[in-house]
């Protein structure tokens, strides 16, 4: 029996929207787990990435750790993917690109409505953040991008199947959508 | 005496005068497009247009046909370049479809699910634009205006108003509001405008009514641009 591909997915400044569709194959994740096995993702909730053949990114680039995980996705996958509008174009978070990030964490943290003890968290275990929201293609090379907020599952359905049929990937219209 | 033209081999008439856009739309072919409105004179702005006619594209809504000329409208080297197109103006504002009510019903999102955009590519501008809803029934999210002067040309040829313009040059081109504040609730504008239903992205929208269609259900979610049309021919079901 061939070895299986493996398979790393991460939800970086993200929503686990995509992570959602992808369960929300439903019965064909059976169908999934004879061709691919999981490495690092949420959902074997494995810590550490080891060498993979496709990475699978949810999000954009939002902080320091967002980087540090980008990056390693990209040194241990043969092929990494852009899934959904955050990891694509930065998404519903690029929203904050529009305000200086001091004034985004005075808004949440000093001065916004409803604060009780005001103070910008400052614990060294809180990753910093960047100040733009960045989609992933700005910080690594992308091989593929799969647009939608999120991708319907048969969207990533017909992705996932027809690259490990090795075919040329090609949607119905309805599958591409930016919303 | 008739005149024809080949349109990716096939044989189509022309009036003279006529552009490639003007001519392939009498003859039922789309040409994908942004700035372009029958209604308004041709402005060759947006360049998704684009055709190729013997070595060179050139801008279909502002090129005339002549005699026997020979236009590419499908090939890959042309929806590659108008799909570069389209991927400069997304990244050039602020584009994030999932928070637009226009989503949907755009017809820049549209054009670009016809080109087969699935990203970007360029790194984006996220430039810093004000939204202004100080108008009762319109708000202007100036960060999704692709500058085709559309509203431009309606308020000024239509309406008789000019109540847009755009000012600055190059990188700093923006839309500006004829009125003493620069806001558009100080301005005459009025939901009657021709302006007011012209635009092709989701700057200018009209309030209280954004998700009245769900999302899945509107123009361009089942049907691309080619078959449905613009949103000049469904402004009903839009604003």
């Amino acid at each position: 029996m061939p070895e299986k591909v493996r398979v790393a997915t991460a939800s970086l400044c993200g929503c686990f929207g995509c992570h959602m569709s992808l369960l929300d194959i439903d019965e064909r994740i059976l169908q999934l787990v004879e061709l691919v096995s999981f490495d690092r993702t949420p959902l074997t909730d494995i810590k550490t990435i080891g060498e993979c053949d496709l990475g699978l990114i949810e999000g954009g680039v939002a902080n320091a750790e967002n980087v540090e995980v980008l990056r390693e996705f990209r040194h241990h996958c043969k092929l990494l993917v852009a899934v959904g509008a955050c990891a694509v174009n930065g998404g519903v978070p690029t929203m904050r690109n529009q305000f200086s990030l001091k004034a985004c964490l005075d808004e949440s943290y000093v001065s916004g409505v409803g604060i009780h003890n005001p103070g910008i968290p400052k614990d060294p275990e809180i990753p910093l953040l960047l100040n733009r929201v960045h989609p992933i293609h700005e910080v690594v090379k992308v091989d593929y991008f799969i647009p939608g907020c999120p991708p319907s599952a048969d969207t990533l359905w017909t992705f996932l199947t027809e690259l490990l049929a090795g075919q040329p990937i090609a949607f119905p219209y309805t599958q591409i959508h930016y919303d | 005496m008739s005149h024809s033209f080949t349109l990716d081999g096939r044989e189509l008439p022309f009036v003279p005068g006529q552009t490639i856009m003007a001519a392939a739309q009498a003859a039922g072919v789309y040409i994908p497009h942004l700035c372009h409105n029958p209604d308004y004179a041709p402005h060759g702005s947006c360049r998704v247009c684009l055709v190729g006619v013997g070595r060179r594209q050139v801008s279909a809504c502002t090129t005339p046909v002549t005699e026997g000329m020979e236009v590419d409208n499908n090939s890959e080297a042309v929806q590659d370049n108008r799909r570069a197109v389209l991927q400069m103006l997304f990244a050039e504002g602020n584009h994030i479809c999932p928070v637009c009510e226009r989503s949907g019903n755009c017809q820049l999102q549209a054009v670009a699910y016809y080109t087969g955009m699935l990203a970007p590519h360029y790194p984006p501008f996220f430039p810093r634009r004000p939204v202004d809803a100080s108008h009762p029934d319109f708000i202007i999210d100036f960060g999704r205006c692709i500058l085709c002067e559309l509203c431009v040309r309606a308020s000024r040829d239509h309406d008789g108003k000019r109540v847009f313009a755009i000012s600055g040059r190059g990188l700093a081109s923006h839309l500006v509001i004829d009125s003493e504040s620069g806001l558009l609730g100080d301005s005459c504008f009025a939901v009657t405008d021709r302006a007011a239903h012209v635009c092709p992205t989701g700057a200018i929208l009209p309030k209280h009514k954004g998700f009245e269609r769900p999302i899945g259900e509107r123009l361009y979610d089942r049907e691309p641009i080619s078959t449905v049309g613009d949103l000049r021919a469904h402004e009903d079901e839009v604003d």
